[in-house]
């Protein structure tokens, strides 16, 4: 295993109903890749492996050198943002954001502070009272990164985390995160539809198609006839 | 407009009736004699009662359901748990009584273990076991259903952030639960609080005894109209405040009560967890199952040949289907009617005020119906025909009128979304088409309205039915029914017979109600 890997996935097999997964990949360290490929493909079903969602039926999968396979979710080194629901809507988001500390929200006095810093550092600052209902999109994705922030852990994983956003949105968001991830180095998967998307963020590209990886480069032409509209 | 006037002539005649009959009465005083006052607060008292452990009983259950997506046999133990709703209250009390009565299973059981004092089914004791095992359920589903719907990612990302179990009991379940909780207590209460058959079967004694059945006992034992009257208008009061209450409350969202769409759960995967949550829905279907079997195994003991032929057997299922029909029909009608009012009010542009108040009066009218519970509006019927004539010539007809008002709000909540959507999909296009009147009934609404009509229409007779508090009042020898005769039957203690008799109507109503159900889940 290399220094510079942050996941590997090794001779991952994995059937879900009709549909069979075959993954074998790793992805760099300190770095963003793009998981592309057409709806149905396994994007999210990577995604949910590395997360511990999913469990394979075979194989093994690491994380900075260790074997995770067969751990719970909240014991791996990892955050996730979803496309959608990423806060609890009954919840304000000093609560949403503090939940990423700890999942019991007994939080020190430096930790509430830190809860509030990370709130101002995405945007949201003086927002910790709001419910996740009175924000919009693009701010309530803004809340699940300062959340991200405040976890602190070495590996991001982004399933279509943009997707619900209009165009400009999108585009400030992915500023957002370039500069989160240049701050603290940490490794970045990203799920993504948008070509846009990849070239502005991708370091990366790893294009799946019917549950097999297809091609593992640094930017590699984009395969156009996978791509939905 | 015909149907507003219909309901409101049955409701509100009666109801002016009691009123009208009210300073009859040797005023107040009478009316909050210390034995009415005894029967209020009992009434009260086992509603609260028979709500706080129908519902905090039922929370450990829905929690554990819902984290148990998996769990063997859920399909069946949710549809176990709809079973309540489709039987016959009677019928059930006489499953909790082959369960927990003086001979049942549980005692026998207790007795052999040395205990020497059994549990009691009759009394408040009884009453209570017997609205847990019809209420429980109930919440249930109410809560497991809101549980459900919350998103899938709310437990990803609480096993994500490494939550345990407490935590998301804390941060998830118990708002989502806090959400449904007053709905679903104000629901219960209300049905509680209104129940008749079972207390008049576990109840009795002026110590058991709820204004429902002081009532009935009023009208049918003590001949006393007068009685009656200030306990219905007693009754009239209780559940006008009920519903205020309830009114202030969010609403309960009863549709698509939990079936199958179960969100994937990553928490409770510790042995502890998964013996509690297995402890809790054995412990629960057991609860619910084993009175369910009692039935069966009594029914199946007594001679089912010779009852079905038993010519009472004839006239009670006679007189009970047509009274059935005539309910489920005309609550159709209504109902139909109802709707058509509304639609066309909407469909103005701007609709005079008086149309927008009838519209209201329209939405409020289910609401209406419940303020005035079927022993009331069988007190207040009672009162008006008896001056003119027999009332047991009118006897059935006003039993099948109280029996279509209790089934027009579920009616109604069937009807209306198929019938909105409907008129939405094609009212363009069948107007732009030049369809219309005949063809356009035939080729356009029948095949798609068919299925909900034939669902509200079981669910309206099986409700019909099972009903013991209309013909309790209006039953005679000329006008059994099938319910009735059950009753009579326990009174006369053959129960043999009765137990028989319990199997079949119950029988009848589940296959009823699940023709309606089963249409239900296809419509969806």
């Amino acid at each position: 295993m290399s220094e510079n890997t942050a996941v590997r996935l090794e001779e991952v097999r994995l059937g879900l109903g009709e549909a069979r997964f075959a993954f074998d990949c790793t992805f760099a360290q300190g770095r963003i890749t793009a998981i592309t490929g057409p709806s149905g493909s396994g994007k999210s079903t990577l995604l949910n492996l590395v997360a511990g969602f999913e469990q394979p039926d075979h194989g093994r999968i690491l994380i900075a050198g260790n074997d995770v396979t067969g751990q719970h979710p909240g014991a791996r080194p990892l955050s996730l943002v979803f496309q959608d629901n990423n806060l609890f809507g009954h919840l304000d988001l000093f609560t949403n954001v503090g939940l990423g500390i700890h999942p019991g929200l007994r939080l020190s006095k430096d930790e509430r502070q830190a809860v509030s810093v990370a709130l101002k550092r995405v945007g949201l600052q003086g927002f910790e009272k709001r419910m996740p209902g009175t924000l919009s999109g693009g701010e309530r994705q803004r809340a699940a990164f300062a959340r991200a922030l405040v976890r602190k852990r070495p590996l991001l994983l982004l399933d279509e985390p943009f997707a619900a956003l209009d165009a400009d949105l999108r585009e400030a968001m992915a500023e957002l995160l370039l500069d989160l991830h240049r701050e603290s180095g940490n490794t970045i998967l990203l799920v993504t539809h948008d070509r846009a998307e990849v070239e502005r963020l991708a370091d990366d590209v790893v294009s799946i198609d019917q549950g097999r990886v297809l091609d593992e480069a640094g930017k590699m032409p984009f395969p156009h006839k996978n791509m939905p509209g | 407009m015909v149907s507003l006037a219909v309901v409101s002539l049955l409701v509100a005649l009666p109801t002016v009736a009691l009123l009208s009959a009210a300073p009859a009465t040797q005023g107040l005083s009478s009316v909050f004699d210390s034995y009415t006052l005894s029967l209020l607060r009992f009434t009260v008292l086992q509603a609260v009662l028979s709500t706080l452990f129908s519902t905090a009983l039922a929370v450990p259950v829905a929690l554990a359901l819902a984290r148990r997506p998996q769990f063997f046999g859920r399909i069946w133990i949710l549809r176990l748990m709809a079973l309540p709703m489709g039987l016959p209250v009677l019928i059930g009390a006489l499953g909790l009584i082959g369960i927990f009565g003086r001979q049942g299973l549980m005692n026998q059981m207790l007795l052999t273990l040395g205990l020497q004092q059994p549990i009691s089914i009759y009394g408040l004791s009884g009453i209570l076991l017997a609205h847990v095992f019809f209420n429980l359920p109930l919440a249930c589903r109410l809560m497991l259903a809101g549980l459900e719907r919350l998103p899938a990612e709310y437990w990803r990302l609480s096993a994500s952030l490494g939550m345990r179990p407490l935590c998301v009991l804390r941060f998830i379940e118990a708002p989502a639960l806090a959400r449904i909780l007053p709905g679903a207590a104000g629901l219960i209460f209300m049905l509680c609080a209104t129940s008749f058959t079972l207390v008049l079967v576990l109840g009795g004694g002026p110590a058991a005894t709820t204004l429902e059945v002081a009532i009935y006992q009023a009208l049918r034992f003590d001949f006393d109209p007068a009685r009656a009257v200030s306990l219905a208008l007693l009754q009239m009061g209780l559940t006008a405040c009920i519903l205020y209450a309830i009114s202030r409350l969010p609403p309960a969202d009863i549709t698509g009560a939990g079936e199958g769409r179960a969100s994937r759960r990553f928490d409770g995967r510790g042995p502890g967890a998964r013996f509690w949550d297995m402890a809790v829905i054995v412990t629960a279907t057991l609860f619910l199952a084993l009175p369910l079997a009692a039935i069966v195994t009594a029914g199946l003991k007594a001679d089912l040949w010779r009852l079905v032929h038993l010519p009472a057997f004839h006239q009670a299922t006679l007189t009970s289907l047509s009274i059935a029909l005539m309910a489920g029909l005309s609550a159709i009608l209504v109902s139909i009617g109802m709707i058509a009012a509304k639609a066309a009010v909407a469909d103005l542009r701007n609709p005079p005020s008086a149309l927008t108040l009838l519209s209201g009066l329209l939405s409020a009218q289910s609401s209406l119906v419940l303020l005035v519970p079927p022993v009331v509006l069988g007190t207040g019927w009672f009162l008006l025909v008896r001056p003119v004539f027999e009332v047991s010539r009118a006897a059935p007809l006003l039993v099948a009128a109280i029996n279509m008002l209790m089934a027009l709000p579920f009616v109604i909540r069937v009807l209306a979304p198929a019938f909105e959507t409907h008129a939405r999909r094609t009212d363009r296009l069948a107007a732009s088409l030049n369809i219309s009147g005949l063809a356009r009934l035939r080729l356009i609404d029948w095949p798609i309205l068919r299925r909900p009509l034939a669902m509200a229409l079981s669910f309206a007779m099986a409700l019909s039915l099972g009903d013991l508090g209309a013909v309790a009042l209006f039953g005679s020898q000329d006008l059994v029914t099938l319910p009735w005769l059950v009753y009579s039957r326990l009174g006369s203690y053959r129960t043999n017979d009765a137990d028989g008799l319990a199997l079949i109507l119950g029988l009848i109503c589940l296959i009823l109600t699940a023709i309606g159900t089963a249409g239900h889940r296809e419509a969806k």
